[in-house]
Parts: C-alpha cells; structure tokens; sequence
C-alpha cells in the first residue's frame, strides 16, 4: 500500500507546522546530556557501527532499538568505554558527556563509569550480601568512609530502586537469594549508589517476566526525574512504554531518531517501518 | 500492499477487517441508491427490503470492533498498521451511519407515498443523492488503494453537496408557503435532503481517516462548508 513509502504525501499536509507534534517540542526544550558525533565502532577489521551521530536528552529515557547485530549494544558500550575492554575493538569519532570528551586520554575511565552507571540483561549482583552489593561503589570510589555513610547510601539507594521495603530484613543476606526481578532491582541500586549522571540499561528486562518487568519499568519511569537513561532492548512495547525518545539502528548504522511517539506511530524511513511492524526479512 | 509480515496470520487478519469494510461500503452505498429510487418510484415494497437490510450493516460493524480490539491485543501493532486497524474501526462507524440514513429515508416512502410530489423537488433530491453517491464510490475507491490524493479531493468537494442541499432547502420552503397541502410531504423530503446531505458529510469523515491511514498526518485546514440552511429564513427567500 501507498503508506509504505517514505513520506509519500508529505507535499500535500499544508502547514507542516501544525500537523501532530509527538512530544517533539517537549524533547528539544531539554538540554543534551550525551553527544554522539560520527562514532565508528570496529572490531578488529570490521566495522560495526558507522558514523552513528545522536544527542541523547537530559532526565529522559531514550531507547535503542533494532535487530540482533544492529550495533545498538554496541553504541551503549561506547557510552562508558566498556569498548575498551574488549580485545581488538577501536573507536572513532567523538562522544560528549556534558561537552567533555570521554575518549580523551587524559580521562579516569574508573571516574567515567561512575558517572555513567551500567545494568546488564542477567541479574549480576556480587555474591555478597545485599547491602555489600550496594556499598562496595561508594566505598572504593571513597565516597564513604563511616558505617553510619555506609548505611545511609545503602537505604537510600535501595529505595530509589524501590527494593528497600521488600529487603529491609535481610540486608545481610546473599544478593543472589532475591529473586530475578529483586536481583536486577538490586543491580540498579548498585549503579545509583555512585551517584551516575547517565545509566545504561541492557535489555534489563528480558530475563524477568511480566510483573518484574513492569515494576522495573516503572522503576525506571521514576528514575528518569533525576537520571539520563539510555535503555536497548529487543520488546518494541517497551521501549514504545518507557522512553521518550528512541533511535532504530540496522546493520551498524543510526537509521532514525526522534520522538518515541512518532516513530512507533508514523516513522520514516522503511527500515524503521518494516523492523516495527514485523516485515523485517 | 506493502511488504507481507513475517507473521502471515497477522496479514490475514488486517485483510480480513479492510475487506469487511469494503463489504459494509458496497452495502451501504447501494441502500442509499435504492432507498431514493424508492422515493422517487414511491416503491413501498422496495422500502420495506432497504429497512430490513440495515440490520446487516449494524451487525458488520459490530464484527470489524470486536475483530480491531483483538488484532490490537494479540498483535499490539504499530505504526500503519495501527492506523490501518483504527481507520477500520473508525470507517466502520461512518458506513453503519450512512446505512441508517438510507434507512431513514425508506421508512420516509410511505409517509410520502400518494401525496402529490413536486417533479422538481425530487429531481433536485436525485441529484443531491448522486452527488453523495459519487463521493462515496470515491472515497470507498480511495480506501482500496490507500491514496491520499483521491481522499483529500473528496474532502475539497463535500461544499457542493452543501450548496446544492441549501438550495433544495429554500425550494422545499418555498412550496411549504405556497399551499400548506404541502408541509406534510416536504417536511419528510426535507430530512431525506438532510439525511443526504450527512452521507457526504461522513463521506468528508472517511477520506480524513483515509488520508490518517496512509500519510499518518491529519488533514488540516478547515475543510469547506457550503451548507448555509441554518441561516435560512422562510421569509427572506
């Protein structure tokens, strides 16, 4: 049919000024907290990702979404050079994090990947205890020194991921007695703990079933008020539910990006249209 | 069409709610079509028919919602999908109308039936009638292929239904005043003329939906009226 083509009547919408907003000027009032420029991501000899150019908006949620080896995991590791630790893989282009350079020498990648927290698709809490897994960041990275510090962060860290009522008895016992949902409830604590400007979430639901998941998404709802959150996931409901904004990326390259309202409802490109509606072949 | 899914029942089912629109559009426009022949022929027996056929209509659309409701909890679509199982539902809804205008103006033949009807006037209602017919076979046209070009040039024309419903509506005025014999047929001639006149109108409705369908854009702009009757006054004609 006719709409399966890029703007096929964008000549007839007479002013293109009125036509549906989709949150768009909701987006461009907040300010960048992420700057992609040109990233180029390879792996030995190939490349992964081209040239791939974004902003990701302060306190919002913006999804990453496309097919396996799209490259969008690929991206969010750039964010807080986990890249780096990987044998043979290379970065090119640029990535601001408040108008500074991470990929500049002279940066602690340790202070980095404080300040860009990281949740992982399984549940990875240290065995430990539970309040271990959430004091451990602060205490190597010297933010606390007293037991009472200690405390503090621990509670208010657990209840920012809304796990602190469900654990406030046995904070003593192992991390990895909770359930899966908790577990990764517990994850997040742990990156908040830190006190991250931007958190990377990697597909953090698709371990968890429905009703984690949920709580995890609301979670991650409220989360947006004081954190930039960047999420990759494979459910295009949720990233549809969850964020703001959302970048498709296919075959290594930033397809389209804009408001998440308007790329699941009318996107442009046919990429984007086919990945979203099912047709990918 | 665009590219099949990847999931074939999910194409089975999206063709399934456009051909039962399609259906309820074929329907709708030949009840219409009928129920005026019926007035013009003064066919009490061909009314009858019309006015039990609306029940098919009514029964289409129920089907297309409940169908839409599951499409869209089962298969959650996106994008022109989505606009393609609202635009159904929505489509649906203007066709069950324009069935029960055509039924209206069936039960109007008997009340009409036997009292002396001005050649004029029912000439002027015909053609009224074609030119809502003509705007929906379009629009229904437009449906099947999904251009937005053809729905918007349906939106642009609904002012000459408008006009010409005005005009019939300062005729039928007119033939009240002159001899009060009339009031009783022209005031049922005048709600057919109404009740066509609200066929272009949700005519006008449908193409905005086409058009919502294929570009994801609204039609904007206020759309033209012609339709001046509620100005109208017996004395200042």
């Amino acid at each position: 049919m006719a709409s399966g083509m890029n703007f096929p009547h964008a000549e007839l919408t007479p002013n293109a000024e009125q036509a549906t907003d989709h949150g768009a000027a909701e987006l461009a009032q907040r300010s960048v907290r992420v700057r992609a420029s040109d990233v180029s991501v390879f792996y030995g000899a190939k490349q992964a990702l081209f040239d791939v150019s974004v902003d990701i908006p302060d306190r919002a949620v913006t999804a990453f979404i496309g097919p396996s080896g799209c490259g969008k995991s690929t991206f969010l590791r750039c964010i807080n050079r986990m890249n780096d630790t990987i044998e043979g893989a290379r970065v090119g282009g640029k990535i601001e994090l408040d108008g500074e350079d991470i990929y500049d020498p002279s940066l602690d990648v340790v202070e980095l990947r404080a300040r860009v927290g990281m949740v992982f698709q399984k549940p990875n809490p240290f065995p430990k205890s539970i309040f271990e897994n959430v004091a451990y960041g602060p205490r190597i990275h010297g933010l606390i020194r007293t037991k009472a510090e200690a405390e503090e962060v621990v509670v208010s860290s657990l209840r920012k991921a809304g796990l602190f009522n469900e654990v406030k008895d046995r904070l003593h016992e192992p991390g990895t007695g909770l359930s899966g949902g908790q577990q990764q409830r517990l994850c997040i604590a742990r990156a908040i703990a830190v006190g991250p400007e931007v958190i990377l979430m990697d597909e953090p639901c698709s371990a968890l079933d429905p009703i984690a998941t949920a709580i995890i998404e609301e979670l991650i709802d409220e989360l947006r008020e004081n954190y930039t959150i960047i999420i990759v996931t494979h459910s295009m409901q949720q990233a549809a539910r969850v964020s703001q904004k959302t970048a498709f990326f296919h075959l290594g390259n930033l397809v389209e990006e804009g408001p998440t309202d308007k790329i699941f409802t009318n996107p442009e490109d046919k990429r984007t249209q086919d990945y979203i509606t099912g047709r990918f072949g | 069409m665009s590219d099949p899914h990847i999931v074939s029942s999910f194409d089975e089912e999206l063709k399934y709610l456009m051909r039962r629109v399609s259906e309820m559009g074929g329907i709708a426009e030949r009840m219409v079509g009928d129920s005026v022949a019926a007035l013009v022929a003064s066919d009490a027996g061909s009314a009858q028919r019309i006015i039990a056929e609306d029940i098919i209509l009514d029964d289409a659309e129920r089907d297309i919602n409940e169908r839409a409701i599951v499409v869209i909890a089962k298969r959650q679509p996106m994008a022109h999908d989505l606009r393609e199982v609202m635009g159904a539902i929505r489509i649906a809804a203007d066709l069950e109308r324009v069935g029960d205008m055509g039924k209206n103006i069936a039960k109007r033949v008997v009340a009409v039936q036997g009292s002396a009807q001005p050649k004029q006037l029912v000439r002027g209602l015909e053609h009224l009638s074609e030119l809502a017919l003509t705007q929906l076979k379009e629009v229904l046209d437009a449906y099947s292929t999904r251009s937005a070009v053809a729905a918007n040039q349906v939106r642009q024309r609904d002012d000459e239904i408008d006009a010409m419903y005005t005009s019939l509506f300062r005729e039928l005025l007119t033939y009240m005043m002159e001899d009060p014999r009339n009031i009783s047929a022209c005031t049922h001639l005048l709600f057919c003329a109404k009740n066509i006149e609200r066929i272009g109108d949700h005519a006008t409705n449908i193409a905005e939906t086409i058009y919502y369908m294929a570009t994801g854009d609204r039609l904007l702009g206020e759309r033209p009226r012609g339709d001046k009757t509620a100005t109208v006054m017996a004395s200042g004609h």
